[in-house]
């Protein structure tokens, strides 16, 4: 095995968790939710690009490729029905502050 | 009849194998990723969602371009139709259909900024930091030894994935349904 390729493989065990924290950190830190879903759509290239360089570094990347697909069609539906309940939440409660949100049962 | 290859369509074959082979180079991938890191840091220190919602589009277009780089090009197309362009337009309508910011909010948001700003720098450092201690003692890189997952890429999505397919069958009409439910005008809404 080349130097070139172990060096690559280490920056992307460095890169794809270091794009998982980012989302954690925006997920915590903001009370805007779509803010939060943002950082969650940031976890998710993050696993992405994890999958994707797990498949290239054990040289079978069609193998990567079907789950990558998988967790693009899942981040969708979470994304679109997260949106309908940003739009139902707003409609409420007029404010896009989950500090605002506290009585989500009514 | 004339079978084979022709010389005018094996010589561009070779320059696009050249072009693919001068692209594929270690800086391109460091490069990619630092792009990658930069824009979520970036997404994360916005003021407006708006421009957060645009820069997650460009971020969407970096990992396409990584995953051409990782020679998954299926993954790659489905990465940027769908999280480049309908992930954006979806946050975009969003945005553009809930009520932005009031201004306390605003000015909560820019007290906020320098938490932020200085903060997530030292975070994302300190975390790429102990991910380098981690992978310090890495000298290998795993590779399986059975040979019983060698198949075709085709063979893969197709064949190889029937749970899955039914997987992702059930979640988007779990997501249609849940659209369904929540879009659903009740005569009470505008009451309250």
């Amino acid at each position: 095995m080349s130097y070139e390729t172990l060096f690559l493989f280490k920056l992307y065990l460095i890169a794809a968790p270091l794009l998982f924290v980012i989302g954690i950190y925006a997920v915590i830190t903001t009370k805007n939710i779509i803010a939060m879903i943002i950082g969650l759509e940031i976890m998710t290239k993050g696993v992405t690009i994890l999958l994707a360089a797990a498949g290239y570094f054990n040289g079978r990347p069609h193998l990567a490729e079907p789950l990558i697909i998988t967790m693009i069609v899942v981040e969708v539906v979470v994304l679109t029905v997260s949106a309908g309940y940003i739009i139902n939440i707003t409609k409420k409660h007029n404010s896009l502050d989950v500090a605002h949100i506290k009585n989500l049962k009514d | 009849m004339e079978f084979g290859v022709n010389n005018s369509t094996l010589h561009t074959a070779v320059k696009l194998q050249t072009a693919g082979e001068y692209v594929d180079t270690t800086l391109m991938h460091i490069l990619l990723l630092a792009l990658a890191v930069i824009c979520s840091v970036f997404a994360v220190v916005r003021t407006r969602v708006i421009r957060a919602a645009i820069i997650l589009a460009v971020l969407s277009v970096i990992v396409t371009l990584i995953l051409f780089l990782l020679k998954t090009p299926l993954a790659a197309i489905f990465e940027l139709s769908v999280c480049a362009g309908l992930i954006t337009v979806i946050f975009i309508s969003v945005i553009g259909l809930t009520n932005p910011l009031t201004r306390e909010e605003r000015c909560e948001e820019r007290e906020n900024m320098f938490k932020k700003f200085v903060l997530l720098p030292i975070v994302v450092i300190v975390c790429a930091a102990a991910f380098y201690m981690l992978t310090w003692g890495v000298d290998f890189v795993p590779v399986p030894i059975t040979d019983a997952a060698d198949i075709t890429d085709k063979a893969a999505l197709w064949h190889g994935r029937q749970m899955d397919l039914l997987g992702q069958i059930i979640i988007i009409l779990a997501g249609v349904f849940g659209v369904v439910v929540l879009f659903k005008d009740t005569k009470g809404d505008d009451d309250k």
